[in-house]
């Protein structure tokens, strides 16, 4: 079961911590500088979710690798992030629909999570749903203002609903990691989150005057560790001072 | 022997580093004091997750605690029940507010997207006419604002429940 829990919190922890890195990288680079500051306070706010998840995962191991360790010395099929949130950032609109589709499954996830029989576990969720909460109010507030905006900015964005829907399904990925920890609640089950996020997603994009694609595309595999070309250079830029430098501090 | 009581007055001299104004006892992060074996042990939680000021307040703990003869000090953060922005001291808020920034005020749910934006009072011309700029400020915990009628931009603690 150990193991099980080890990897279960290492889905969720990779999560927070790659699209923490995707938005980093944005620093200083938002197309408004009040964009700038929000989607960098987003990103400090998963970094610091991703070292609460993987200091946890790191007791569970008990293998004398702490949050750092985990963070920037695994190889890319170690991490088990999901497939939407290595993708790049793109245009604004992209990197807002990204951020739009996984905070409408991080609320519900949240919820659920909250009232996990693991202690840790649900005392992250419930401290990290009071955050995401305003991250997805900021996302679904621009879906809406890009999609209903002018026809350049519609365009673009329904471009990249198109093109980011297909990695939905990984979010919801189900295996026997996830079906042992649901039997013994410490997992919540994704029928329900799906439920609300289908909700909530289909809700704002209709008030944004956008659709989901006609094809039934859906790549899965970040659960297993296989990613798509992105993570590699992500993690080249996040694990060079670790590799350069190894053991580094400041 | 020390006395708790005198601990908790102690605290009082840490400040929030990015608040320099709030002492961590006006924020409401120190959630319990022990002083057993001539050790003070000090639990903490943060308010944001990523809160970049958490090991810092860490360290001044230690400091303010060895300067007043207590030589040794252990922190412990915990997470659990979740920080709110109700266990700001009544007094906390005055000083913010004094301070130039906006304190938390209650929020009806958040899921309402383009919500009616609820009132906050400029601190600098006390105007109730001023507007949201954006959801996130210069910290985790603040929104920025502009005041309508004297033109001022400004910080709003958000509430966090």
């Amino acid at each position: 079961m150990n193991n099980k829990l080890f990897e279960y919190t290492l889905r969720i922890a990779d999560d927070s911590l790659i699209l923490g890195q995707r938005l980093s990288e944005l620093c200083g680079h938002g197309p408004i500088l009040e964009e700038d500051i929000a989607l960098t306070n987003i990103s400090l706010d998963l970094i610091g979710q991703a070292t609460n998840l993987l200091e946890y995962a790191a007791s569970i191991e008990n293998k004398q690798r702490d949050a750092d360790k985990l963070a920037f010395l695994r190889v890319d099929k170690e991490y088990k992030n999901s497939l939407l949130v290595e993708q790049p950032n793109g245009d604004f609109g992209s990197t807002i629909v990204r951020q739009f589709l996984f905070d409408s499954f991080r609320r519900p996830f949240f919820e659920a999570l909250a009232s996990s029989t693991d202690e840790s576990l649900a005392a992250i969720a419930k401290k990290s749903l009071k955050e995401t909460k305003y991250h997805l109010k900021h996302s679904s507030e621009w879906v809406i203002r890009l999609g209903d905006g002018t026809s350049e900015s519609h365009q673009r964005v329904q471009k990249s609903i198109d093109v980011l829907w297909r990695y939905h399904s990984d979010l919801f990925y189900e295996d026997e990691v996830d079906l042992a920890l649901v039997s013994e609640n410490i997992a919540p089950s994704f029928k329900e989150i799906k439920k609300e996020f289908n909700q909530h997603v289909l809700a704002v994009l209709e008030e944004a005057t956008l659709k989901l694609p006609d094809n039934n595309w859906e790549f899965t595999g970040g659960r297993k560790g296989m990613h798509s070309e992105h993570l590699g250079h992500l993690l080249a830029e996040m694990q060079y001072m670790q590799r350069a430098y190894p053991n580094m501090e400041w | 022997m020390v006395s708790l009581k005198s601990i908790w007055k102690f605290l009082e001299e840490v400040k929030d580093p990015e608040v320099p104004v709030l002492s961590i006892i006006d924020l409401g992060i120190v959630r319990e004091v022990l002083f057993v074996d001539q050790k003070a042990k000090i639990t903490i939680t943060p308010t944001y997750s990523g809160c970049p000021a958490m090991n810092h307040i860490e360290k001044d703990i230690s400091h303010v605690l060895n300067t007043k003869g207590i030589e040794f000090v252990e922190v412990e953060t915990v997470l659990s029940p979740a920080w709110t922005t109700d266990w700001i001291s009544e007094n906390g808020k005055k000083k913010l507010f004094e301070y130039g920034i906006a304190p938390p005020v209650d929020e009806p749910d958040k899921s309402i997207l383009f919500a009616k934006p609820i009132e906050i009072q400029c601190p600098q011309c006390y105007s109730k006419d001023t507007s949201m700029v954006s959801l996130f400020g210069s910290t985790s915990c603040k929104a920025q604002y502009k005041c309508n009628v004297c033109l001022e931009p400004f910080d709003y603690f958000k509430c966090l429940k």
